[in-house]
């Protein structure tokens, strides 16, 4: 497998406030990263640097040439437009032409089950269903490297399954690389191969899945077991 | 009291009676305001979706003095204006002092900093929010500010409404510039003046419904925006505010 990506003694700097602090964090192409951590451990703006968004303050960020990459936010920005509409704009802004796009959109409301709202505002449509509409337009992208940020942490149960398993579907059907945040643990479980925790910025454990739920972290990453200790109760 | 009831009553009169001489003045005044407010919008939103999301040196420095701008007094537009325009001014060779031309420049150039600072402000929160999830899909910034400001469309024509009130409100540009000659250059906000300090109250209180009418038909169109936009969005989320001017 080749290096989708890498990132080398990265720093980023907000004023006096350091969010990330020599991290080095590798990928490879089809590897499904979990990044667990309490709030402003720096996960989202590990995920912001892996997407170009923000600009390191120290090190190295290198993405593979073959590598294309679609983000999804925790909180979907969605335009005044329709449902069909929004999936088409953001295959059009990245090239695609107006009538491919369409057939596109189509396609990926499809798979998200959005279909018969193709019409309807995007504004009007409830957090899962504007989350699954994220998802349908990352997925028109046809990336091969999906960024998530806390993809499902403001859904009910509900729309949680229903997002977790249309990830689920896209990752088994495709071998996307898919990079995300989240705070529950039970999803890191079921999509993750690979865990990293953060903390003040700082990785503190990098593991296989596995070994992170399931072997003893006490003596080698402690500040790790404690937080899974805190998490799991 | 009763020269207040035969005031009104006779302004009453001469609105019901199509008086040909307010008509023309309240004409006069929608066609200058809708124009320069016509022109400022065009520069002003193109301006000022830009500055909301380019980041170069000098920019608070701009933005600076934009703001300070919104509080420029008319009368000092006007003075500038006719300064412009006058014979031996840079722009004398226009011969547009004392012409509808140079109010619709006095009235554009008040109201340009108002669209351009209104329109810098919803274009920045909206990048702020949600500028990122554009640049995530690769949208420059040039095109993120269009982007930006078409998806503030509705908030946007907030703005337009704004400005149309401050210039079909504002006496002291237009009367620099225009001179307020009967038939020529008199307008609704110049004729009260003028009227009232020459005691034809019946006029002036005219004219004075007529300029209360249009600013109370703004904040009804403001509001019938409200309600459309929210039921075509079927929240009542970040709704378009009421301005009062």
């Amino acid at each position: 497998m080749s290096v989708a990506l890498n990132l080398r003694d990265v720093s980023v700097q907000f004023g006096a406030h350091l969010a990330l602090q020599g991290v080095n964090v590798s990928m490879q192409a089809g590897e499904r990263v979990a990044l667990v951590g309490a709030n402003g451990s720096g996960k989202s703006t590990l995920l912001r640097v892996a997407h170009g968004l923000l600009k390191v303050s120290h090190g190295h960020v290198s993405v593979a040439r073959d590598v294309t990459q679609a983000m999804v936010f925790q909180r979907p920005h969605m335009l005044r437009s329709s449902v069909l509409r929004f999936v088409v704009w953001g295959l059009w802004l990245q090239g695609t032409p107006w009538r491919d796009a369409h057939v596109r959109a189509m396609q990926a409301l499809e798979r998200v089950g959005l279909q018969d709202m193709a019409e309807r505002s995007a504004r009007a449509l409830s957090g899962g269903q504007q989350q699954r509409l994220a998802l349908a337009r990352a997925w028109a992208l046809q990336p091969n490297f999906v960024l998530l940020d806390e993809p499902t942490s403001s859904l009910d149960p509900h729309a949680k399954r229903e997002v977790e398993r249309l990830l689920a579907e896209w990752v088994a059907a495709s071998q996307v690389s898919l990079l995300f945040s989240s705070h529950n643990l039970g999803q890191v479980k079921r999509l993750a191969t690979r865990v990293i925790y953060l903390e003040s910025g700082r990785v503190l454990a990098d593991l296989p899945v596995d070994a992170f739920f399931n072997r003893p972290l006490g003596d080698s990453h402690p500040e790790a077991h404690l937080f899974l200790k805190g998490e799991l109760g | 009291m009763t020269t207040f009831t035969d005031t009104a009553l006779t302004a009453l009169h001469l609105l019901t009676e199509l008086d040909p001489l307010l008509w023309s003045i309240v004409g006069r005044s929608l066609w200058v305001s809708v124009l320069a407010t016509a022109v400022a919008c065009s520069l002003g939103v193109v301006l000022g979706a830009w500055l909301g999301v380019a980041r170069f040196a000098g920019r608070d420095v701009l933005l600076t003095v934009l703001n300070t701008l919104l509080a420029l007094p008319s009368v000092v537009v006007g003075l500038l204006v006719y300064l412009l325009l006058s014979r031996t001014g840079p722009l004398g060779d226009l011969g547009w002092l004392f012409s509808l031309k140079a109010m619709v420049l006095a009235q554009t150039v008040l109201v340009l900093p108002v669209v351009t600072a209104l329109t810098r402000q919803c274009v920045e929160d909206a990048e702020r929010n949600h500028g990122e999830q554009l640049q995530s899909l690769g949208v420059k910034p040039w095109l993120r500010s269009v982007l930006l400001a078409w998806d503030e469309r509705y908030a946007l024509l907030t703005v337009l409404i704004a400005a149309f009130g401050r210039a079909i409100s504002e006496v002291g540009a237009v009367m620099v510039v225009g001179g307020n000659i009967e038939g020529f250059t008199r307008v609704m906000t110049t004729a009260i003046a003028l009227e009232t300090s020459k005691g034809d109250l019946p006029l002036a209180l005219a004219l004075g419904l007529v300029l209360m009418s249009v600013v109370l038909m703004l904040n009804v169109c403001i509001s019938a925006l409200r309600r459309w936009r929210q039921r075509m969005d079927g929240s009542g989320t970040d709704p378009v505010q009421g301005v009062l001017v």
